[in-house]
C-alpha cells in the first residue's frame, strides 16, 4: 500500500487509523452469486488494510435505497454505500450528507487514470468530486446461446438483424427466441438499447440529452419503436421476471438470446460456461458497436469519528487501485475504471468491450441523463408495451414524445 | 362419527346435528373436506419443494412428492445461505427477531391494554376523537410513514436503536390492539368495576386486580397478532434498525430475492417455512386459545 | 351509564395520564405525519423530502398517469370482491364448523394457518401453483385435459383475480375465527327459542344470529379493509404488478414514487389521495360508531 505517497494530512489520518482496526459499514445491494463474489474482493483488500468490513447487503435496490436514504437523513449514517452515479446522488450532495472526497482524487491522481472521464464527471458536482467510480457496465449487448442455435440447426446470429430473421425457425424448433425478464427497468433497457444500436448517435443524443422533443417523435426513433415491436413479439413467451432467470433461459439453451448489460457475464461464469464456446456476446447488436459507460460507484457520508474518516478514505483509495480493479471486475463481469492496467486475462466478451473503450466508441450512461423519475416513466411506458400487443408502436411513441417533454 | 360428547361452554353451539349419516353431514363433511385440501395444498407444496433437490425442481409437477429426500436446503436456508458476504443463513437474524418481538410485543400490548381501559372504563373528554384518529392510522400505506417517522426518531436521538423499532411497532399496532381491548373491557360486567370504585380501587388499582386477571383470552389473542405481525415485519425491521440487529425477514428477502445463478427453490421454501416456524407454531398450539379470547372479547361491544 | 362512576374531574387526570401514549401516536405520528405528507405533496421534493412549491403540479400529474388509474379500478375490484368474499367464506366456513363437528381443531388450524405467513410467502407460493408451466394448469392438463387453461397470472384481464385468490387464502382464515368466537358467543337460548318458533336455520343466522354479532364484524371489517388498502407485499411477491400494470395497486404506486423514481412529492401526492379517501369513509362512520355513548355498556 502506498500510504507514504498520499497528501501530508492524509497520511497521519491513514498512520493513525491503521493502529486499531476500525469497523466500517458498507451497505450494497450486490447479493446474487457473481455481485457477492465481487463485493467479497473489496471486503478482503480492505480487511487486509487493517480495517473490518461491516457487510450490510439488502436485496433489491428500492428496498436498499430506501434504507440508504432513510439512514442518512436519521442522522445514522453507514460508512460508505453503493449507488448507482449519475443524477440519483445529486440530492444527498446538495443537503451536505455526503462527503466531499476531491482531496483523494487528487492525491490518487484520479483525473489521470480513471477512462473514460466521464465516469468522474458523474461523480462530480460544481467541481468536488463525491464518489469513487468502480467499474464500466454497458447495457449494449446481445447474449447468444450456442445450444438454442445448435438445436434448432441454424448458424449463430452477428447482428441483430440476423437474430431477428432466425427467430421463426427458433420458435419451430421449440424455442424461445428473446428471453426478456418482465420488469420495467429490463424492458427499458432494451429499448434504449436498440436506440442506441439500430439509429446514430446523434439522434440519441438529441432525445436523451437536449430532450429534442421533434426528433422524439421522429422517424428514426419510430424505427426503434417498430424494432421494439419487434423484440415484443420475440419475446411474447417469456414469462420470467428477473435478469438473472431470463439470462439462465440463455445459459441453459432454453431462449435464443438476451438483451441485457454485460452484468449477465457473471451468470455466464458462474455456469462455467466459455464465451465464443458456448455462447456469443454482440455488443451494440453486432450494429453499432458502441457501448454506454454507466456502472456502480461508493459514496462515502459525512462521517465526524476521525478513524473511521480514515478508514474511508483508506477505501476510496484501495476501490480504484489496479489489483483491487482487475480481482473486482473479473468477479463482476464489468469493465475497470482505469485505462492502465492489464487485463490479459479476460475473457472474449470482456476483451470486446475494452477494445471498444480504448477506441473511445462510447455513449454516456441514460443514468447519467435522465432522472430516475424520467427513468421510471418510460419503464411504465415499456412495462404496458410489452405486455400489451395491442399498444402499437406509434401510440407508445406518442407517449414517449410526452414524457421527453417534460422531462428536465 | 356418532357420539358428540356434551359440549363445554365454549363448544359449538350451532343448531344441533340429528342423525349421523344424513345427506347433511355428507354434505358437510364433504364441504369442509374440499375446504381443507384448498387450504393445506400450498404448504404441501412449499413442504415437498423444499425436501427435492433443484434437478428434481426442474423437472416440474410441484405436487409430485419427492422421489429423493433431501434436507440440504433447509441445512442452506439455515446456516449457509448467503447475504452479501455474510454466509450464515437465518441463523443469526432468527436471534435479532427474537430481540425485536419479544420487547416490541410486550410494550405494545402493555400500552394498547390501558388505552383500551381507558377508553372503555374511564371515558373523559375527546376520548373519542383519539379513538378515530387512532383507527384512520390503522388504514395508512406503512410506507407513508417512513420519512415522518425517521425525522421523529432523529429528532428523540433514538433512531437506528432497538429502542426505536420498538417504539415504532408499538406505534403501528397500536390502533388494532386498542380497538380489540376496548371492545373486550367494554364487554366485561360493568358492576365489577362499580364495586372496586366503591372499594375505593383507583385507575391502576382496578387494572391491575381486576382487569388484567380477566383478561387472559384477549391478552392471548393480542399476543398472537402482535408475533404474528412483528415477526413477519420487514420494512420497519431493516429500515429501523442496524445490520447487526435485521430481524430474519430481511435475511430472508436476501435469500429469495437475489439468485445465485439459479433461482433455488427448495432452498426458498425451506427458508420461507423455517421463517414462518415462529407463528405457526403459536397457531397450531394456541389455536384454541384464540378463538376463546375472541369469543370472549370480541363479541359484545 | 355513567352514575356510580367516579366524579369526571378525578377520572379525567388518570385516564389522561394513561393515554398518553395514545394521545401523543395519534397526534404527532397519525395526525403530524399525515400533515407532513399532505403538505409536502404540494412540492417537489425527489430524493429528499424538500420545500420546494410546485402547487397541485403532484396531483396533476397523478391523475393524467394512466398507472395511477389502472391502480385505483384494480383496488376497487381486488376490494370488493376480497370484502364480499372474505366475509361470505369466513362466515360459512364458521358457520360449519360451529355444528359441533369432529376434527374441529384440524380444520380449524387448516383454515387460519395461512395468516401466521407473511405475504412475500403467500405471494411466491401461490405464483407457482398459478404458473401455468408447472402448477395447476400443467398437472390437469398431465391428467389428459389437454386444452385446460388455468393461468391467470399470465393473463393480464384477470391477473387480479390470481391476486384474490392468494389473498383469499390468506386471510380469510382470520375471517372465519372471529366469525366462529361471533357465532359462540351467541347465547344458546337464541337457538332453542327459534327452534321453538319453527324458524329456518338460514333465516335465524341472518335475521337474528348476524345482527347480534355486529361488534365482531366492525373489528373484523377494520382488520380487512385496512388490509385491503394497504396491500402491497402480496402484489410485489406474485405478480410485481404485472402482467404489465395489469395487477398494480396504490400503494405500490406509492413505493416505487418514493424508492425507485425518487420522487418522493409524486408519491406523497398519491398518498394523500388515499389518505384522503380513507378519511371520507373512515371519519364519520366512526364518529357514528364511537361517539355516541349508546354502545357504552
Amino acid at each position: 500500500m502506498n500510504r507514504v505517497k498520499g497528501l501530508l494530512s492524509a497520511t497521519a489520518i491513514v498512520a493513525a487509523s491503521s493502529a486499531a482496526a476500525t469497523e466500517l459499514e458498507v451497505m450494497h445491494w450486490w447479493t446474487s452469486g457473481g455481485e457477492a463474489a465481487a463485493v467479497k474482493e473489496f471486503a478482503d483488500a480492505f480487511n487486509a488494510s487493517g480495517n473490518t468490513w461491516v457487510d450490510a447487503a439488502i436485496a433489491g435496490g428500492e428496498a436498499a435505497r430506501a434504507v440508504m436514504v432513510s439512514r442518512l437523513t436519521g442522522g445514522d449514517p453507514m460508512g460508505a454505500f453503493q449507488f448507482n452515479h449519475g443524477r440519483q446522488a445529486e440530492e444527498l450532495i446538495e443537503a451536505g450528507l455526503l462527503r466531499d472526497i476531491t482531496d483523494i482524487a487528487e492525491a490518487e491522481g484520479w483525473k489521470d487514470i480513471v477512462n473514460p472521464s466521464t465516469l468522474l464527471d458523474a461523480c462530480t458536482v460544481d467541481g468536488r468530486i463525491y464518489c469513487a467510480p468502480v467499474n464500466i457496465h454497458s447495457w449494449q449487448w446481445i447474449w447468444l446461446s450456442h445450444k438454442a442455435y445448435e438445436d434448432a440447426g441454424l448458424p449463430v446470429p452477428t447482428n441483430w438483424e440476423e437474430f431477428v430473421a432466425s427467430a421463426p425457425k427458433l420458435q419451430e424448433a421449440g424455442k424461445l427466441p428473446l428471453a426478456l425478464g418482465q420488469q420495467g427497468w429490463q424492458q427499458r433497457g432494451l429499448f434504449n438499447v436498440l436506440f442506441a444500436a439500430l439509429v446514430s448517435n446523434d439522434v440519441f443524443m438529441s432525445v436523451y440529452g437536449d430532450k429534442n422533443v421533434e426528433i422524439a417523435g421522429g422517424e428514426d426513433v419510430a424505427a426503434v419503436f417498430k424494432a421494439a415491436e419487434t423484440a415484443r413479439a420475440m419475446a411474447a413467451e417469456s414469462t420470467v421476471q428477473n435478469w438473472n432467470d431470463a439470462t439462465n433461459l440463455v445459459i441453459t439453451g432454453q431462449a435464443g438470446g438476451q438483451v441485457m448489460g454485460d452484468w449477465a457475464q457473471g451468470e455466464f461464469a458462474m455456469a462455467e460456461q466459455v464465451a465464443g464456446e458456448d455462447y456469443s456476446c454482440l455488443p451494440g447488436l453486432g450494429m453499432t458497436e458502441l457501448l454506454s459507460t454507466g456502472g456502480d460507484a461508493f459514496y462515502f457520508p459525512v462521517l465526524e469519528d476521525e478513524a473511521q474518516v480514515a478508514a474511508q478514505t483508506e477505501l476510496a483509495k484501495l476501490m480504484l487501485k489496479p489489483e483491487t480493479q482487475v480481482a473486482f471486475n473479473l468477479k463482476k463481469g464489468s469493465l475497470p475504471v482505469r485505462g492502465d492496467i492489464d487485463l490479459s486475462t479476460a475473457n472474449d466478451c470482456m476483451q470486446k468491450g475494452l477494445k471498444l473503450l480504448s477506441e473511445g466508441a462510447l455513449l454516456p450512461d441514460t443514468a447519467m441523463l435522465n432522472t430516475p423519475d424520467t427513468a421510471d416513466q418510460i419503464s411504465t411506458l415499456f412495462v404496458e408495451f410489452f405486455a400489451d400487443p395491442s399498444i402499437t408502436a406509434e401510440d407508445a411513441q406518442a407517449q414517449f414524445v410526452t414524457i421527453i417533454e417534460n422531462a428536465e | 362419527m356418532v357420539d358428540v360428547s356434551p359440549s363445554t361452554l365454549s363448544g359449538p353451539q350451532g343448531p344441533k346435528p340429528r342423525k349421523v349419516i344424513s345427506r347433511r353431514n355428507i354434505f358437510l363433511y364433504g364441504t369442509l373436506f374440499v375446504v381443507a385440501i384448498y387450504y393445506a395444498l400450498p404448504l404441501y407444496v412449499m413442504i415437498i419443494t423444499s425436501l427435492k433437490g433443484m434437478p428434481e425442481i426442474r423437472l416440474g409437477n410441484v405436487f409430485s412428492p419427492p422421489v429423493e429426500v433431501t434436507f440440504a436446503p433447509w441445512v442452506k436456508a439455515w446456516s449457509e445461505a448467503c447475504t452479501g458476504l455474510t454466509c450464515d443463513g437465518l441463523s443469526t437474524g432468527f436471534w435479532n427477531s427474537v430481540k425485536i418481538t419479544v420487547p416490541s410485543v410486550f410494550m405494545s400490548i402493555a400500552i394498547a391494554s390501558v388505552n383500551g381501559y381507558a377508553l372503555a372504563n374511564w371515558k373523559f373528554k375527546g376520548a373519542d376523537v383519539f379513538f378515530t384518529i387512532l383507527i384512520f392510522g390503522a388504514f395508512i400505506p406503512y410506507q407513508v410513514m417512513l420519512y415522518p417517522i425517521v425525522i421523529m426518531l432523529r429528532e428523540m436521538g433514538i433512531y437506528g436503536s432497538l429502542g426505536g423499532l420498538v417504539i415504532v411497532h408499538t406505534i403501528f399496532g397500536m390502533p388494532i390492539l386498542t380497538l380489540l381491548f376496548r371492545n373486550y373491557f367494554t364487554s366485561l360486567p360493568e358492576e365489577l368495576f362499580k364495586a372496586a370504585r366503591v372499594d375505593g380501587a383507583g385507575f391502576w388499582g382496578i387494572y391491575f386486580r381486576i382487569m388484567l386477571p380477566m383478561s387472559v383470552p384477549i391478552f392471548t389473542v393480542a399476543v398472537i397478532l402482535q408475533v404474528t405481525g412483528i415477526w413477519n415485519d420487514f420494512l420497519f425491521g431493516v429500515v429501523y434498525a442496524r445490520p447487526e440487529t435485521y430481524p430474519m425477514t430481511v435475511a430472508l428477502n436476501n435469500i429469495v430475492n437475489s439468485t445465485q445463478g439459479v433461482k433455488e427453490y427448495n432452498v426458498n421454501m425451506a427458508a420461507t417455512i423455517i421463517t414462518g416456524l415462529v407463528p405457526l407454531t403459536i397457531y397450531f398450539v394456541s389455536g384454541k386459545l384464540f378463538v376463546r379470547g375472541i369469543a370472549a372479547g370480541a363479541v359484545k361491544g | 351509564m355513567s352514575n356510580g362512576r367516579p366524579s369526571q374531574l378525578f377520572r379525567n387526570k388518570s385516564a389522561k395520564i394513561a393515554a398518553i401514549p395514545m394521545i401523543v401516536t395519534a397526534l404527532f405520528v397519525f395526525v403530524g405525519g399525515t400533515a407532513w405528507t399532505v403538505v409536502y405533496s404540494f412540492t417537489k421534493s425527489g430524493l429528499l423530502p424538500r420545500l420546494k412549491w410546485v402547487g397541485l403540479d403532484q396531483y396533476e400529474r397523478l391523475w393524467s398517469t394512466n398507472r395511477w388509474l389502472v391502480s385505483i379500478e384494480n383496488l376497487i375490484i381486488y376490494g370488493l370482491c376480497m370484502l364480499v368474499l372474505v366475509f361470505v367464506i369466513g362466515f360459512i366456513l364458521a358457520a360449519l364448523i360451529d355444528q359441533k363437528i369432529r376434527f374441529e381443531n384440524t380444520v380449524r388450524t387448516i383454515i387460519l394457518y395461512p395468516y401466521a405467513l407473511s405475504f412475500v410467502v403467500t405471494g411466491l407460493v401461490w405464483q407457482w401453483i398459478l404458473n401455468p408451466d408447472f402448477g395447476i394448469q400443467s398437472i390437469v392438463q398431465g391428467l389428459g385435459w389437454e386444452s385446460f387453461a388455468f393461468d391467470p397470472l399470465y393473463n393480464a384481464d384477470i391477473a387480479i383475480f390470481g391476486v384474490l385468490i392468494a389473498g383469499l387464502w390468506q386471510g380469510s382464515g382470520l375471517v372465519m375465527v372471529l366469525m366462529l368466537a361471533g357465532l359462540r358467543g351467541v347465547d344458546q337460548e337464541v337457538w332453542k327459542a327459534a327452534r321453538i318458533d319453527g324458524i329456518p336455520a338460514w333465516k335465524t343466522y341472518i335475521f337474528i344470529v348476524i345482527p347480534m354479532m355486529r361488534p365482531v364484524f366492525i373489528t373484523t371489517l377494520v382488520l380487512v379493509v385496512t388490509g385491503i388498502v394497504k396491500i402491497y407485499d402480496l402484489i410485489v411477491a406474485q405478480t410485481g404488478g404485472g402482467p404489465g400494470v395489469s395487477t398494480e395497486v396504490p400503494a405500490k404506486y406509492v413505493y416505487d414514487m418514493m424508492f425507485r423514481a425518487n420522487n418522493l412529492g409524486q408519491g406523497f401526492a398519491a398518498s394523500t389521495m388515499m389518505l384522503l379517501t380513507v378519511a371520507l369513509v373512515v371519519i364519520p362512520w366512526a364518529i357514528l360508531e364511537f361517539g355516541g355513548s349508546k354502545n357504552r355498556g
